[in-house]
């Protein structure tokens, strides 16, 4: 394994579901229906990435495709509010847990709440 | 002679205009009835007896996962989520499947091959030696409505008078039934929900270029701004059917109103002359 791979897999990448594209937007309750996604190196605890979620629109099927387009982004942990039923089977086969923020009202404050380790898994 | 039965608004009394238009047809013809109405048929509750089935299937998309790289081309395409590439395997979720064969093309290593699953099934009676009766029975919880109304057809399909029984709406299912038809008939009642759904209805079958007929049920002769709208687009209301408690009667205890009212097997034989006529051509 190269330095380079090696860095890839231990960097962890937490994905919340969000109505902007920054930590202080609030959290969305949606998973696959969200309209942005705010996304963490773990490690640095910085944000390295919002995505504009381009399936937000479509009329069928969005949780299994958002699901690929995380996978493609590396992305280890998501936090949102709920998870449907195809979302949820794709969550499980590609082994991405997912928590839900709860009471926390931003992203930045959900992505705190995980990290002090007081959300509940929903997948 | 195909004759498409549709309205818009469900509960018009399309079955019933379906089976007695039939049934009376069927005393000096040879008439296959189907049903399209995958979602909801009901039109074997009319003929109990003796029947065969055989299911339906559709095409699904099936991976091999030693030809797989994982590449991402197929899931990408698939609009439907229906197949999605993740960290170690490919997901495949059947029932979001539209079976477009997509994905097969898009594969670049031929890992795709299609395989069939079982999505309803069409059933099949004769109840009388010139009656034939055909349902198309989509399975609950599936989606693909089109696929079942489109082998109920083909079941059915012949040279000689055919009845489509279609379903409500003005969406996939519905398209698909009127496709081919050679004459809708528009079953309304004269509610505001009941013109409104109509108009839409009407429209549909305009933009498929099917030539149309209007059959006012359950009417308590204050049918006003449905006739106006039938006179604005120039459709011919072609029966009425009168608000009547003992013609709900006998339809409610799954009758045929046309079987035991000689007066109804009359004017069917007549819809079904009016529907040739706008058809503008012979049986």
């Amino acid at each position: 394994m190269s330095n380079t791979d090696k860095r890839r897999v231990l960097t962890m990448k937490v994905c919340i579901t969000s109505k902007g594209d920054s930590p202080e937007s609030a959290a969305e309750n949606r998973f696959g229906r969200t309209p942005f996604f705010v996304i963490y190196d773990d490690e640095t605890g910085k944000v390295i990435e919002t995505i504009n979620n381009a399936s937000v629109n479509d009329a069928s099927g969005v949780g299994p495709k958002v699901v690929q387009m995380l996978v493609s982004k590396g992305v280890n942990v998501v936090i949102t509010g709920q998870v449907g039923g195809n979302a949820n089977q794709g969550l499980l086969t590609a082994g991405i847990p997912a928590y839900a923020f709860g009471e926390a009202e931003t992203v930045a404050e959900a992505y705190a709440a995980y990290k002090a380790g007081t959300l509940t898994r929903i997948v | 002679m195909n004759i498409v039965i549709a309205s818009g608004k469900g509960g018009t009394g399309k079955t019933m205009v379906s089976v007695n238009l039939a049934w009376s047809i069927s005393q000096s013809y040879n008439v296959h009835l189907i049903d399209c109405d995958a979602e909801e048929p009901n039109v074997h509750l009319f003929f109990p007896g003796e029947r065969s089935e055989q299911p339906v299937t559709a095409e699904v998309p099936e991976v091999d996962s030693e030809k797989c790289t994982l590449c991402g081309a197929c899931g990408e395409f698939c609009r439907f989520g229906a197949i999605s590439v993740l960290t170690k395997s490919v997901m495949i979720q059947p029932h979001l499947c539209h079976s477009c064969g997509g994905c097969q093309l898009a594969c670049p290593v031929d890992a795709i091959t299609e395989v069939p699953r079982k999505i309803g099934m069409i059933r099949q009676s004769s109840p009388s030696p010139s009656l034939t009766v055909i349902s198309g029975i989509l399975d609950e919880g599936e989606i693909a409505a089109p696929e079942v109304i489109k082998t109920a057809k083909k079941a059915g399909e012949w040279d000689g008078i055919s009845v489509w029984d279609g379903p409500p709406g003005t969406a996939c299912p519905v398209i698909e039934t009127m496709d081919g038809a050679d004459v809708c008939i528009l079953v309304t009642e004269s509610t505001p929900s009941g013109l409104a759904d109509l108009k839409r209805a009407a429209s549909l079958a305009k933009t498929l270029g099917i030539p149309r007929g209007i059959v006012i049920n359950r009417s308590d002769g204050e049918d006003g701004p449905t006739l106006a709208f039938c006179k604005e687009e120039n459709i011919p209301v072609i029966m009425m059917i009168p608000f009547d408690r003992e013609i709900a009667a006998i339809h409610n205890r799954g009758a045929i109103l046309s079987a035991e009212k000689k007066e109804w097997k009359e004017k069917f034989i007549q819809l079904y002359e009016d529907a040739i006529a706008i058809a503008g051509g012979n049986a």
